[in-house]
């Protein structure tokens, strides 16, 4: 083997011993940044310096842009931001943050759907009797297609799709339902995904135990895999639910749903200033931002107890 | 071998009757197995098992009596645990019969969740639900299989572990045990169904060594007594203390079987005599 570099000799040749002592005097000397023991403070103080600068220079971009009193006035103009909040019958504005209701609202009923369905589709998915063979099939289709047709294109075609219809009870619902029924559709596909991904996450020797007591294959899933697989799923769940949470804007292309979004482009189309917008944006921050830290919260104190050993979760 | 009606047992509707009955299960501690002397308990006819291209079973016959603890030596690779899996089922066999106190369980139409309920295994790697306290474990295939009542199941579970010292862990989840202690509840939690047969797959391989003797202590006490046992495992000197025979599997075939005294001290086969000396040289017998 030819040397490399400027070592002298091949990498562990058979003539060096295996056994090699100590390393010379000086081997462990640093860098010269100082020990770790003083490098809490000193990381501190880098971190802060970082962060003004940076910060600065976007708040600097914003500030001293050429458009920048322009586009303060018709994004963050607080009159008009207000306005738009609370809403003015007046004036003919709507309130975004009554919209925002609606939103949580849509929200939370087609989480709990969500949750239900998606669960459905991927226990199909995994259980193998042959009886079922045809609505195992009819999952793959589903979680195939509504994966990979855009939410907005859901939206649309039971919006539009489902009164053009005119089956009686189905074509006769609320914009407000045909949202749910699509947000619905869309997000199972995606959800029983993650689920699927967690019971596959389940090590295949719970399985051998739990048949080996004589449990059947359902009940062997309904005792022993799901409840480790919603577990494990817990934190990809809730992100998925962020973005359900702000998903659910989309519903306004429906046009009689005044929620958040609507309201907003109802409000600036009334103003002619995008403070509506701006509003609807601070108001979708407020929900989704807590989840997102509570979601990591999740993660981190899973990611602690893996780290303490057993890796049990329950 | 296979009469009709002789398989009604493990045909669904009846199965479980016949072991189950109304007497607590706490009481099975001490009559393990009832006595059925005489009775052939486990026989496997030509038994062939591949996975794709690997053959790990090339024709396996055996049978064991009630009451009877089989020692299966041999290599890591050489198929024990394998045949240990095809025993209760959970791995289909590819030819031959499994015959359990007479009953053909390989044939078709057999409930394979009424043949396991009667088929205690223990697995090199506890395998215990982590999500479930110890207690849960071991009523889980009682309260959900046997339909015991929650109450029942609970009373017995919780004699079974004051039995073999672990009543104080009852409510402890299997994560704060030690494995040595993990592996005594899995036992436990196959005993707790009252099983006609013990399978035990390399039960202390996973331990500690310090923690291999607690384990060991718990299956001596359960051939004392009387529980029919296939023991799978590399601890030499307990296997020619325990077993009534010993079997040495080498490429999944049976090279040699008879009481341990012979297998051990005056084995015909050189692949046999090979092995026993790479276990000598290593220490372990």
């Amino acid at each position: 083997m030819p040397a490399r570099g400027s070592r002298e000799g091949a990498y562990l040749d058979p003539q060096t011993p295996l056994a090699t002592g100590a390393p010379p005097p000086g081997s462990f000397a640093g860098n010269g940044r100082g020990s770790h023991l003083l490098g809490g403070q000193r990381a501190a103080a880098i971190s802060t310096v970082s962060t003004v600068v940076f910060i600065g220079g976007v708040v600097a971009l914003f500030v001293f842009a050429p458009g920048a009193a322009a586009v303060r006035h018709t994004f963050f103009n607080p009159q008009q931001m207000k306005q738009a909040f609370l809403g003015d019958p007046s004036e003919g504005l709507y309130s975004v943050g009554k919209g925002l209701i609606l939103n949580i609202e849509m929200f939370l009923i087609a989480e709990v759907l969500i949750l239900f369905c998606a669960l459905l589709i991927a226990v199909l998915r995994q259980l193998h009797n042959p009886v079922l063979f045809p609505f195992r099939m009819l999952a793959v289709v589903y979680t195939d297609v509504f994966r990979g047709v855009p939410l907005i294109i859901v939206i649309y075609g039971i919006g539009f799709g489902a009164p053009a219809l005119y089956i009686r009870g189905i074509s006769t619902q609320s914009d407000f339902v045909y949202g749910i029924a699509a947000l619905v559709l869309s997000y199972s596909a995606y959800v029983a995904e993650v689920y699927r991904a967690g019971i596959n996450s389940v090590h295949q020797s719970q399985v051998a135990a739990a048949r080996s007591l004589g449990l059947s294959q359902w009940k062997s899933l309904r005792f022993v895999v799901l409840p480790q697989a919603v577990r494990t799923v817990i934190p990809p769940l809730l992100n998925d639910f962020i973005s359900l949470q702000k998903d659910t804007a989309l519903v306004s292309t429906l046009g009689a749903v005044i929620e958040a979004n609507r309201a907003a482009q109802i409000d600036s189309s009334t103003l002619f200033v995008y403070s509506s917008y701006t509003v609807a944006a601070l108001l979708f921050l407020c929900l989704t931002i807590p989840l997102a830290r509570f979601t990591d919260r999740l993660i981190a104190r899973d990611v602690s107890r893996r780290l303490a050993g057993g890796g049990a979760i329950r | 071998m296979s009469e009709p009606g002789i398989t009604s047992d493990f045909g669904g509707a009846q199965a479980g009757g016949t072991q189950t009955g109304g007497a607590p299960i706490g009481d099975m501690v001490h009559r393990v197995a009832p006595d059925l002397s005489g009775q052939e308990a486990v026989r496997l006819e030509d038994v062939h098992k591949s996975f794709g291209a690997l053959e790990v079973l090339r024709g396996i016959d055996l049978s064991v009596a009630a009451h009877e603890v089989i020692c299966l030596i041999g290599a890591s690779g050489s198929g024990k645990s394998t045949l240990l899996r095809c025993v209760n089922l959970l791995e289909p066999v590819d030819r031959g019969r499994i015959i359990l106190w007479g009953q053909d369980v390989t044939a078709s139409g057999v409930d394979e969740n009424a043949v396991r309920r009667h088929i205690g295994i223990v697995f090199q790697s506890f395998n215990l639900f982590p999500h479930m306290t110890v207690l849960r474990n071991i009523t889980l295939g009682p309260t959900r299989v046997l339909k015991v009542p929650r109450d029942q199941a609970e009373e017995a579970g919780r004699a079974l572990l004051s039995r073999f010292g672990l009543s104080e862990k009852q409510d402890d989840y299997p994560d704060r045990l030690s494995g040595g202690q993990q592996q005594r509840v899995a036992i436990i939690r196959a005993l707790a169904m009252q099983p006609g047969i013990m399978l035990l797959d390399e039960v202390t391989s996973a331990l500690d060594p310090e923690l291999v003797s607690e384990v060991l202590g718990i299956i001596r006490e359960l051939a004392t007594a009387g529980m029919t046992m296939l023991i799978a495992t590399h601890e030499m000197s307990f296997a020619r203390d325990i077993a009534d025979r010993v079997f040495f599997l080498d490429e999944g075939v049976i090279l040699e079987q008879g009481p341990p005294d012979q297998v051990f001290t005056a084995p015909v086969n050189s692949r046999t005599q090979q092995f026993l000396r790479r276990i000598v040289d290593a220490g372990r017998l």
